[in-house]
């Protein structure tokens, strides 16, 4: 659906891009991530046909964003960065006017106005003004924005920024429900995003892309390997020689005790090594008790940092 | 065409939207009515002349209030990355944002017609001129709306829009009056007489409509136009 291939962007001497090269298969969500600054949102103003590349091509659809834009942007919905919206518009009036250009016909405006309207959830907002609404509910109109012509790919830029917990769960679950009929990307800064929403990541810093691959695939690749956490009641000698002597733990150590002889041991094993099990089992037979053991899953944040700090 | 129409409606509306619109075309009646009357019971004769004599100088306040948030403001929101990336051609935008900007002047200048409407009921004007005035004042408006739009295009602050657009109105304008003229080189005299935005006016004011004024002020429209379209383009170029 979306190919990139060697996009280069400069801003006078500052490289923004630098051959950025992607693909998006249909209905796949990818997720671009970096940090403020990486050049997500450049890539996503190429694609959108806002500004041009200085090199390089992009397709939508088997469209060239540069030579066939109108095609491009017929076909895509756009969410730009900050969500920018006129303040003073109705929220009505607004989407009219987008199913206007977007060359919606008049009999199916009212409908598709009311269908966006509902997956939007803003239905009790209606007779406001953007400008009067809250940011969440902005956000939305957003999105409704680039919802309201039913387009097969959609590209957001950081939907999710500058909304509370509660707001950021509904976007994203919207998201989702979309995203499964449609191609999506979508950029973040923010970890978790990503990997709750998208099949697939790219990592982009400082206009290159440094990483990709589906969620679990980044994180089997941190070079941390495994922690689990666990809390063991027992006599702290014996724990720890047993542990000592089990052969896939690369490493523990003792991170804090409490009251009534429990001991907090943080565990490390290489990647791919699943010792939970064999923890418990080993806490059985000594017959000393478990309270807590839990395992640090997905570790996108240990990547994302040694993806983007190579430098620093 | 349907583009230009769904901007031009947009923008129409979004004069309305705030109060500025209706405190402009207040003021600007409340002025060309108070400047048309001190002179006209002085003068004592049935004729538009002293609305048409000001209306250069009371365009150059009105016309870059209508035009400068045209697209400083987009700008600033930063909606000018929505609207140019919807599926429409940048000259559609700026066609529909200049229309609506010439029907909200031309709203400003139709509601001065209780003036035209009393010197009729108290004498017997030359309709001619009046006419000829109102097409005249039309399309001198156009050309200002189309300079402060393509200064509207350049920044992104309003007021900087604003006084930059009067600033550069003001120097077409005057650079065809008398005053100026008598002291410029005699070779460039009918060149700024001609490149003047006020003399045609006079001319179509009279009464004449001549081919060459109309010629000229077209000919400012699309330039500036031209210009606009440009500046909205150059984000694109390499």
């Amino acid at each position: 659906m979306i190919t990139a291939s060697n996009l280069s962007k400069y801003f006078g001497p500052t490289v923004a891009l630098k051959n950025v090269t992607f693909e998006v298969k249909k209905s796949e969500v990818l997720g671009f991530l970096g940090p403020n600054g990486a050049g997500k949102t450049t890539t996503m103003r190429i694609l959108a046909c806002y500004h041009p590349a200085d090199s390089g091509t992009a397709t939508i659809a088997g469209f060239d964003v540069f030579d066939d834009p109108l095609e491009v942007r017929k076909r895509i919905g756009y969410l730009p960065e900050n969500n920018p919206l006129y303040m003073d518009m109705g929220i009505v009036d607004y989407l009219e006017f987008i199913s206007k250009v977007r060359a919606i016909p008049p009999s199916k405006r009212k409908d598709r106005i009311r269908h966006v309207v509902e997956l939007c959830g803003l239905q009790k907002e209606l007779g406001k003004d953007i400008g009067e609404l809250s940011k969440g509910f902005r956000q939305r109109v957003g999105l409704a924005q680039a919802l309201i012509h039913d387009p097969d790919i959609l590209i957001l830029d950081e939907p999710t920024i500058g909304l509370d917990p509660t707001q950021i769960i509904e976007i994203r679950e919207l998201i989702k429900k979309i995203g499964k009929e449609k191609t999506i990307i979508l950029s973040s800064h923010i970890l978790p995003e990503v990997s709750a929403t998208c099949d697939r990541i790219i990592i982009i810093h400082q206009g290159e892309i440094v990483g990709s691959g589906t969620p679990e695939e980044m994180a089997s690749k941190s070079k941390g390997g495994e922690i689990i956490y666990i809390t063991i009641r027992g006599p702290l000698q014996e724990i720890q020689s047993k542990l000592g002597s089990m052969e896939k733990i690369k490493e523990f150590k003792k991170i804090g005790e409490k009251e009534n002889g429990l001991n907090q041991f943080e565990i490390k094993s290489d990647v791919g090594v699943d010792l939970s099990e064999e923890l418990f089992l080993l806490v059985v037979q000594n017959g000393w008790s478990l309270t807590e053991l839990h395992q640090e899953k997905a570790n996108l944040e240990n990547i994302f940092l040694q993806l983007t700090t190579k430098e620093a | 065409m349907r583009n230009i129409l769904a901007i031009f409606q947009k923008e129409f509306k979004s004069y309305f939207n705030s109060p500025i619109a209706y405190i402009f075309i207040i003021t600007f009646i409340l002025f060309s009515s108070w400047l048309f009357f001190r002179t006209f019971f002085l003068i004592g004769q049935a004729h538009m002349r002293p609305l048409f004599g000001i209306l250069p100088w009371l365009f150059l306040i009105l016309a870059p209030a209508i035009t400068m948030r045209a697209w400083a403001e987009e700008k600033k929101l930063g909606t000018m990355e929505i609207l140019m990336t919807l599926p429409i051609k940048d000259y559609e935008v700026v066609l529909g944002k200049f229309f609506s900007s010439v029907l909200f002047m031309i709203t400003a200048v139709f509601l001065t017609f209780p003036l035209p409407l009393t010197v009729y009921v108290l004498g017997n004007p030359d309709t001619g001129t009046i006419i000829g005035g109102y097409l005249g004042a039309c399309l001198m408006g156009g050309a200002y709306l189309a300079i402060g739009l393509f200064i509207s295009s350049l920044t992104k602050n309003q007021i900087v829009a604003f006084i930059v657009s009067i600033v550069t109105c003001f120097a077409l304008l005057v650079i065809g009056e008398d005053f100026v003229l008598m002291s410029t080189p005699n070779m460039l005299a009918p060149i700024f007489t001609y490149l003047g935005l006020g003399t045609h006016f006079e001319s179509i004011s009279r009464g004449v409509i001549d081919s060459r004024d109309l010629i000229y002020y077209f000919s400012v429209i699309g330039f500036f136009l031209f210009l606009n379209i440009l500046t909205i383009e150059s984000r694109k170029w390499k």
